[in-house]
C-alpha cells in the first residue's frame, strides 16, 4: 500500500519536474550524504566502538592492542579515589557552572534586549570569553590568578581587604582553585547562553506581555508567571548545552590547574587524558572517558525530545 | 514624571549592568594587552600600579615571541590546518546538507537530526582510540592528523547548518532552471549555490574557527613543537620549566585570540539559529 502511494506521488513527481533526473533522485539523495556519512562512521563510529574495545583490554602505548580482560578495569577504576573525587568535581563543576550561568543569563540578557548606542560594541566585548579559543583565553586567567602577582590580590591590597603582600594563591589552595575553575568556566559559557536566551527574549510573543501589564500584572508576576515559563524550552537549550561544553571540557582544568592541587580539581576528561595519555595506560584512559557516556547520552535524547516536540508546534 | 523617573533608573540599572558584564568579559584580553607591552621590570614588582605603565611601554615581547619561540610556524600550522578543514567541510557537507533538504523527505530532517547529535560526541570520548588510528596511519605528529579529524567536528554541525539554508531556498526557483533546460546540475550551480552564500560563508568561518580553537585532539596527537597549533603551543611549550615568561606569553595569547573571536564574531548569530532550531523556539 505505501510503497504503491510513494511510487504514485514520485510518478506525479517526476512528471512535474520533466524528467529523468526526478528518477534519479532516489540514488542521487543517497549518493550526496554518502561521503558525510562514511566519514562520519569511519571516524566518529568505529573510534567510539574501539574505545569500548580498549576500556575493556588492558592495552597500553607500549602494548597498543592488548587483550581482552572484560570489566575489570572499570571495577578497579570506581575504586580509586581520585576516580570518585573526579567524578564529585566533574559534577560539581558542571551544576554549579550551569547554575551561575542561567541566571546571570538572564540578567544579562534582559539588559541587552534593547536598542541603545554602542550595543554592537558591548555584544562584542561580552562574546569575547566565547569566541576566543579557550586555551589561550585560560592562559589569561593563570596570570589574573597568579599566585605571587596576581591583580586580584593587588586589588584586594589597596581595599585593605588582604594584608598587604600576603597572597590568596588561588590556584593552589583546593577550595579557592575549585572556585577558580567554576568562575573561568562560567566566564566561558555566559555569551553562548546569553545570546540564546536573547534570541528568545526577542521572539516572545508582544501582545501576551502587553496583555499581562494591561491585566496589571507587576514586574515580578509578568517574569514569573507569563516570561520565564514561556522561555522554558529555550532555557533548557542553554541549559543541555552548557551542560555538554561543561562536562566534556578538559582545557580549563588543564590550562588553569592541571587538575591540582593534590587531584582536587581534577574531572573525568582531564583524568582520561592523564592516565590514557600521559600515563600510557590507553584502556584504563578510555575507561573513565567512558563514564562521560550515560550523562551526554540522556543530555542527547533530551535535545531530540525537545526537537521533536518542537517540529509538532 | 513618575514614568520619566522610572525610564531614567532603568536605563540607568542597565548601563551599570552591562559595564560591569563587559569588564569581566573583556577583561582577561585586556589584561593580557596591557601585559604584553610592560617592562619585565615592571611586571614582576608588587609595589607598582599592575593597571599602570609605571615605566615606558616595550616591544621585547613580542620581538621575543616572533624570534626566540616557534610562534610563526603555531601560527602556519593553524592556518594550514584551518584552511584544509575547511575545504573538507565543504566537499563533505553542501551535497549532505542539499541531499538531506530537497530529496529524503522526513528521512531527511531525521538523518539530520542524527547528524546534528553527532555534534555533541566531544573530544574527550574520542580522543585515545583517534590516537591509536591516527598513529596507524602514520600521520601522528603531523599536521595531517588534525586535518583529518577536525572534520568529525565541522562537518555534522555545518551539515545541519546548510541544510537549513537549503530549505529556505524555494524548490521552485530550481524547478523552473530545470524548466528552462539547465540539468540538475547546472541548477544547483547558478541557482541555489548562488543563495546559500551566507550559509557557506557560516560555515567557512565556523570551521576555520573551530580549528583554530580545538584543544584536546591537538594536545593529543601532536607533541613534536614545530608541528602543533597555537591554541596548544602557547599554553605547552612557552613555559620552560616551571619558568612562565608572563610578557612574551600574554602577547601571543592576544594575538591569536582576538583575530578569530572577530572571525567568529560575524557568524555567530547563523550559529546561534543553528542552535535555536535544534531546540527550535518558533
Amino acid at each position: 500500500m505505501r510503497s504503491a502511494a510513494v511510487g504514485v506521488r514520485s510518478v506525479a513527481d517526476a512528471l512535474a519536474r520533466g524528467g529523468r533526473w526526478a528518477r534519479r533522485e532516489r540514488v542521487l539523495g543517497p549518493a550526496l550524504i554518502l561521503p558525510a556519512f562514511l566519514y562520519v562512521a569511519l571516524l566518529v563510529g568505529l573510534p567510539f566502538l574501539y574505545a569500548l574495545y580498549l576500556s575493556m583490554s588492558d592495552a597500553t602505548t607500549g602494548n597498543p592492542y592488548g587483550s581482552f580482560i572484560g570489566l575489570r578495569n572499570f571495577v578497579e577504576v570506581v575504586e580509586t579515589p581520585v576516580f570518585q573525587n573526579a567524578v564529585r568535581n566533574t559534577f560539581v563543576f558542571t551544576i554549579s557552572a550551569q547554575l551561575a550561568t542561567v541566571v546571570l543569563a538572564n540578567v544579562l540578557a534582559r539588559a541587552l534586549n534593547a536598542s541603545f548606542r554602542g550595543k554592537g560594541l558591548v555584544l562584542f566585548l561580552i562574546l569575547l570569553p566565547w569566541v576566543a579559543p579557550v586555551s589561550l583565553a585560560t592562559i589569561g586567567w593563570l596570570w589574573i590568578l597568579h599566585a605571587r602577582f596576581s591583580v586580584i590580590d593587588w586589588v584586594l591590597w589597596q581595599l585593605s581587604l588582604l594584608p598587604h603582600d600576603t597572597n590568596m594563591f588561588w590556584l593552589g589552595k583546593p577550595n579557592l582553585a575549585m572556585l577558580s575553575v567554576v568562575t573561568v568556566h562560567v566566564w566561558r559559557l555566559l555569551p553562548f547562553a546569553t545570546v540564546v536566551l536573547l534570541a528568545g527574549l526577542t521572539s516572545l510573543p508582544r501582545d501576551l506581555l502587553d496583555q499581562a501589564e494591561v491585566d496589571g500584572a507587576g514586574f515580578w508576576r509578568r517574569l514569573f508567571q507569563v516570561e520565564l515559563p514561556l522561555l522554558l524550552p529555550i532555557t533548557s537549550v542553554v541549559v543541555l548545552f552548557g551542560t555538554i561544553f561543561t562536562f566534556t571540557d578538559m582545557a580549563v582544568v588543564y590550562v588553569l590547574t592541571r587538575g591540582g592541587p593534590f587531584d582536587t580539581t581534577q574531572v573525568l576528561s582531564s583524568l582520561a587524558f592523564f592516565k590514557g595519555i600521559v600515563g600510557g595506560n590507553l584502556s584504563v584512559g578510555a575507561a573513565i572517558s567512558l563514564f562521560l557516556f550515560p550523562v551526554l547520552f540522556i543530555v542527547a535524547i533530551l535535545v531530540l525530545r525537545i526537537a521533536r516536540s518542537a517540529e509538532v508546534t | 514624571m513618575f514614568r520619566r523617573w522610572r525610564r531614567r533608573a532603568r536605563s540607568v540599572g542597565r548601563t551599570a549592568i552591562l559595564g560591569l558584564f563587559s569588564v569581566f568579559a573583556a577583561f582577561p584580553f585586556a589584561w593580557m594587552l596591557i601585559t604584553a607591552f610592560k617592562r619585565n621590570s615592571d611586571l614582576y614588582n608588587p609595589a607598582n600600579n599592575p593597571f599602570w605603565f609605571n615605566e615606558p611601554p616595550t616591544l621585547e615581547h613580542l620581538h621575543y615571541v616572533f624570534t626566540k619561540t616557534m610562534y610563526a610556524n603555531w601560527i602556519t600550522n593553524t592556518a594550514i590546518i584551518g584552511v584544509a578543514v575547511v575545504v573538507i567541510t565543504l566537499l563533505l557537507a553542501l551535497p549532505a546538507g542539499y541531499s538531506l533538504s530537497r530529496f529524503l523527505g522526513a528521512h531527511g530532517t531525521r538523518l539530520g537530526i542524527a547528524m546534528f547529535l553527532v555534534y555533541l560526541v566531544p573530544p574527550t570520548l574520542l580522543f585515545i582510540p583517534l590516537a591509536r588510528v591516527v598513529s596507524d596511519l602514520g600521520i601522528h605528529n603531523t599536521v595531517w592528523s588534525l586535518i583529518v579529524v577536525y572534520p568529525t567536528i565541522t562537518v555534522p554541525f555545518s551539515t545541519w547548518l546548510l541544510m537549513g539554508f537549503f530549505k529556505s531556498i524555494p524548490r521552485e526557483l530550481e524547478e523552473q532552471a530545470l524548466v528552462d533546460g539547465y540539468g540538475r546540475l547546472g541548477s544547483f550551480l547558478r541557482i541555489t549555490l548562488p543563495l546559500a552564500v551566507p550559509g557557506i560563508v557560516a560555515v567557512v568561518i565556523f570551521s576555520f574557527t573551530i580549528s583554530a580553537q580545538e584543544f584536546v585532539y591537538a594536545l593529543t596527537f601532536v607533541t613534536n613543537t614545530a608541528q602543533k597549533t597555537v591554541s596548544v603551543g602557547v599554553p605547552a611549550d612557552m613555559v620552560r620549566g616551571d619558568i612562565f615568561d608572563w610578557g612574551p606569553l600574554m602577547a601571543s595569547a592576544f594575538l591569536a585570540s582576538v583575530p578569530v573571536a572577530v572571525l567568529y564574531y560575524f557568524v555567530l548569530d547563523k550559529f546561534v539559529s543553528g542552535f535555536t532550531t535544534a531546540g527550535a523556539i518558533r
